[in-house]
């Protein structure tokens, strides 16, 4: 190895060293926007298929909570644990359309 | 070789198709008195010492303990207040001089056990939580709310002239009521909410067990009690009450109260009790 190489290396790994540790960027209300339209649409199709879950209604209302304060990074947060709420809903009313009879006393 | 081998073999094969596939049919055509049957056998297989009717007073048929302390309970019980409110209200004429009566058949006394049914006119289950309010809507009066305390009150009062009738329900020669059959028990057994529970988790697979404080009931003649004074709440509940707060409990969005899905679903739930005594109205924990 030589010595050219090896500080390109080093410099390299100072480089990923500091983007991983560095603080991310703020999280704005576009953000937030854009998280809580995805978790508003997953709730209406669960909504569609007559499956809301409350804890998705909780999560969506805690989003908008936080972001009424200013507070993206949780409203953000919490609009993607709606939105997976939501999404998990939909997978439970899809597969039970005929996983139910499974539970049939026959 | 002549033609006739052929068309043997192929018939042998028609045959053999049809015989694997009829199994499928029939288990998803809808059985009701088959399902019925199978309902009570199961309960009956599981409670070996309960008495058929004796499953229309839930947890305190399985429950030595419980049972005692209801039956003291029931000397005073905690829904005559609801009872006689009920019995005032349907006597008092509405504002065009008719009344309750006039929108039932025998006067409304003694036709619990025949609701729900299914109303071919309409095309839908009538239960008779509905019926009530149809029949003040008709006379000109606002409907009540289906989870509050004068729906309680009247139903609590029908009921308690029905009281060990037995449940009766009809489910007609017309695709729509077995339709409506049908999706009521899709309904029961289908899993909802976070905590992926249907209606048998609790009430098919774990009655007498404990959920917490509380016992859990049989599904089988589950709603012969209603309404009921539940302590928990302080209070009475209607049918549509105790479907809306099943639902909130496990997490799941209740749906709007009389919602075709929770009348489907009672049309089941009381078909499968039929031959079971009324014994509403009662009292739970």
């Amino acid at each position: 190895m030589n010595m050219t190489s090896h500080v390109v290396r080093l410099f390299s790994l100072g480089l990923v060293l500091m983007s991983a540790t560095s603080a991310p960027a703020a999280t704005s209300e576009a953000d937030f926007s854009t998280a809580y339209a995805a978790a508003e649409a997953a709730d209406k199709e669960a909504g569609r298929l007559r499956n809301q879950w409350t804890v998705t209604a909780e999560a969506l209302a805690d989003a908008k909570k936080a972001a009424d304060k200013g507070d993206f990074d949780r409203a953000v947060a919490s609009a993607k644990e709606a939105e997976a709420l939501a999404k998990a809903s939909i997978v439970q009313a899809t597969s039970e359309k005929e996983a139910w009879k499974n539970l049939e006393i026959r | 070789m002549n033609l006739r081998f052929p068309i043997h073999l192929a018939l042998a094969a028609l045959a053999l198709a049809v015989a694997t596939i009829t199994p499928t049919v029939a288990a998803d055509t809808p059985d009701p008195a088959a399902d019925a049957k199978a309902f009570r056998d199961y309960f009956a297989t599981k409670f070996p010492n309960v008495k058929l009717e004796d499953f229309a007073n839930g947890p305190y048929a399985m429950d030595e303990d419980m049972r005692r302390q209801w039956e003291e309970k029931e000397q005073f019980a905690p829904y005559e207040f609801s009872l006689d409110m009920g019995k005032e209200m349907f006597a008092k004429p509405f504002k065009n001089g008719k009344s309750y009566a006039d929108c039932f058949p025998n006067q409304g006394i003694g036709i619990r056990q025949n609701y729900p049914y299914f109303d071919a006119k309409e095309g839908k289950v009538i239960t008779l939580e509905l019926a009530l309010n149809l029949c003040r809507e008709a006379n000109g009066e606002p409907p009540f709310s289906y989870v509050g305390d004068e729906m309680a009150a009247l139903t609590a009062y029908m009921a308690f002239t029905s009281r060990d009738k037995l449940f009766n329900i009809e489910i007609p020669d017309d695709p729509r009521a077995l339709e409506a059959y049908q999706n009521g028990k899709r309904y029961f057994y289908t899993r909802r909410g976070q905590l992926n529970f249907s209606c048998a988790t609790c009430h098919v697979q774990n009655p007498g067990e404990r959920l917490r404080a509380e016992i859990l009931a049989p599904a089988l003649g589950i709603l012969n009690a209603m309404p009921i004074y539940r302590s928990e709440w302080g209070g009475m509940g209607t049918i549509s009450r105790r479907l809306t707060t099943c639902n909130s409990q496990i997490r799941a969005v209740p749906l709007e109260p009389q919602a075709d899905e929770y009348r489907d679903l009672e049309y089941y739930l009381s078909y499968v009790s039929n031959g079971l005594p009324i014994s509403g109205p009662g009292s739970r924990p």
